[in-house]
């Protein structure tokens, strides 16, 4: 089994395309939607979370790109700015996913992109802006 | 046991011992109290968060004609200063916004640009645009003054702020069923999490509570370079009521601190946008505990169990004034992730940094160490307080 957090952007013309459905339905993949933004006549992105065979991911993937769907890793989407970040520590307690935890002995922020789920809600918490969404 | 002076003339021969408000705590665990006072000079403190109560105010060379900037308007990068006085004084509160700004109107406001933004912009070396519009008077005939300008083009730039470095402050939490966006953080509903604004153990005022060793005059780290104590700070308590370790318990002690801008550094002097709230400065500030006698180490090794905070209601309790507390927790709870409050573990968050703080103390200690910062002795002791017999 493979793990992979991904960002599905596609053209507006896609929106009418069940891509998560034919991804679980011929590609056999677990599909956990994370953040989505799909809106009329705009370009739509997805966060998700894909689990399955590497086979499958792979098919499944290359299924994405033919029907135009163009598909990031998700780690450059959330980003922490460690010469903003004064290690205030408040950005951890709004983090859902323990993405934001702190070193317990140097009490400076660790980020861990892998558990980020893109729910921005450190970016209010964080005064100094040193997180930032490309999302 | 040992004199101001005596303390002063081992920084300048290089024999002093210097340590932090965190390293003492393990040395009076091992060797007791008597025997760490014996050795240790020096116990340096550190804190660094948002403390809205700053500002800086400074000079401007005259140009040719002159211009008298009191009783006109004064802009700074767009943010409104304040001229009130005679020909070429501004004063800038970190606070201080744009009239553009939409503030609040666009709920939570983002507060992007303000008065503290303008001091990291003059300490980091950038130039900032000041824009006087005034009337002209026989002496300063000159209406209007538009000038980029950079801390080194400045006659003085003095960071002055009338409060800072609580001694004590709340717990912050959200009993309401919204978000809320308060100077505590934003706060989550129905005891979503709670934030605190303290270093703890390492915090200035919290390692000489009674303030025995420091009082107006005391010289201090400030924002990276040195600065004084020149006044209690506003809303300084001078009678809280303490526990049985003389730790404030009720509001308490504030200072009001002041310091050259010149030598400061961004690092210790951030601008904060915080959601919702305003434009703050996190300052960084430490202030340096002589060793005279063994009650200085026996306060000094507060440590973190011992320290407790008020948990407090941020969304009626607070904003409407009503008095009464949701329990008490202590730093060494709020710094392990999370508190219980009304039986509900609740996530914490910190305004202050730890790190920074302990960087601020080992700084300090640093220059004590290298003999380029002396002690001063406080010419008089803080409200409520009484200074030690030594001093």
């Amino acid at each position: 089994m493979v793990k992979k957090k991904l960002v599905l952007s596609f053209p507006p013309r896609l929106t009418q395309q069940p891509v998560t459905y034919d991804l679980i339905r011929k590609f056999d993949l677990q599909v956990n939607i994370l953040r989505a933004r799909v809106v009329p006549r705009e370009r739509g992105r997805i966060v998700m979370e894909l689990k399955g065979s590497a086979k499958d991911i792979k098919a499944g993937l290359e299924y994405l790109e033919e029907q135009g769907v163009q598909v990031d890793p998700m780690v450059q989407e959330m980003r922490h700015y460690s010469d903003k970040c004064v290690q205030c520590t408040a950005c951890t307690a709004m983090c859902p996913t323990d993405a934001l935890t702190i070193e317990p002995v140097s009490r400076e922020i660790i980020f861990e992109p892998s558990h980020c789920i893109m729910c921005e809600s450190c970016i209010a918490a964080c005064s100094y802006g040193a997180m930032e969404s490309q999302f | 046991m040992r004199s101001l002076e005596e303390i002063n003339d081992k920084i300048k021969s290089g024999k002093v011992v210097v340590v932090t408000a965190e390293e003492v705590v393990d040395m009076v665990k091992e060797q007791g109290v008597k025997k760490t006072a014996r050795m240790v000079d020096v116990v340096t403190t550190g804190t660094f968060g948002p403390m809205c109560s700053s500002g800086i105010y400074f000079n401007i060379k005259q140009s040719t004609p002159k211009i008298k900037c009191g009783g006109g308007r004064v802009t700074v990068d767009g943010v409104a200063a304040y001229a009130g006085w005679a020909a070429a004084d501004i004063l800038l509160g970190c606070s201080a916004m744009t009239d553009e700004d939409p503030r609040n109107a666009v709920y939570p406001g983002l507060f992007k640009f303000g008065g503290a933004h303008v001091i990291q912009k003059l300490v980091s070396g950038e130039k900032v645009r000041v824009q006087v519009r005034t009337y002209g008077t026989d002496c300063y005939p000159r209406k209007e003054y538009d000038a980029e300008l950079g801390l080194e083009d400045m006659n003085n730039a003095v960071l002055f702020d009338p409060r800072n470095a609580y001694q004590l402050y709340n717990v912050a939490v959200n009993l309401s069923e919204r978000t809320i966006y308060t100077y505590m953080g934003v706060l989550k509903p129905r005891l979503g999490n709670a934030n605190f604004a303290t270093c703890g153990a390492l915090s200035p005022l919290l390692n000489d509570p009674k303030l025995r060793t420091l009082g107006i005059g005391t010289r201090i780290f400030l924002g990276g370079g040195e600065g004084y104590v020149v006044w209690p700070g506003t809303q300084h308590v001078a009678e809280p009521e303490r526990d049985e370790k003389g730790l404030p318990l009720t509001p308490s002690a504030t200072l009001a601190v002041i310091g050259d801008l010149k030598g400061m550094k961004e690092r210790y002097l951030r601008a904060a946008s915080i959601a919702g709230y305003g434009s703050s400065l996190s300052v960084g500030l430490g202030i340096p505990l002589p060793v005279v006698d063994e009650e200085v180490i026996a306060y000094a090794a507060v440590t973190d169990q011992d320290i407790t905070f008020p948990v407090v209601d941020y969304s009626e309790a607070y904003p409407l004034g009503r008095p009464g507390a949701l329990g008490r927790v202590s730093m060494a709870q709020l710094m392990s992730g999370s508190v219980e409050v009304d039986g509900k573990k609740l996530p914490t968050g910190g305004l202050a940094s730890r790190a920074r703080g302990r960087e601020v103390a080992l700084l300090l200690k640093e220059r004590i160490a290298q003999g380029t910062f002396l002690l001063t002795r406080p010419s008089a002791a803080l409200p409520g307080a009484e200074l030690a017999p030594g001093l």
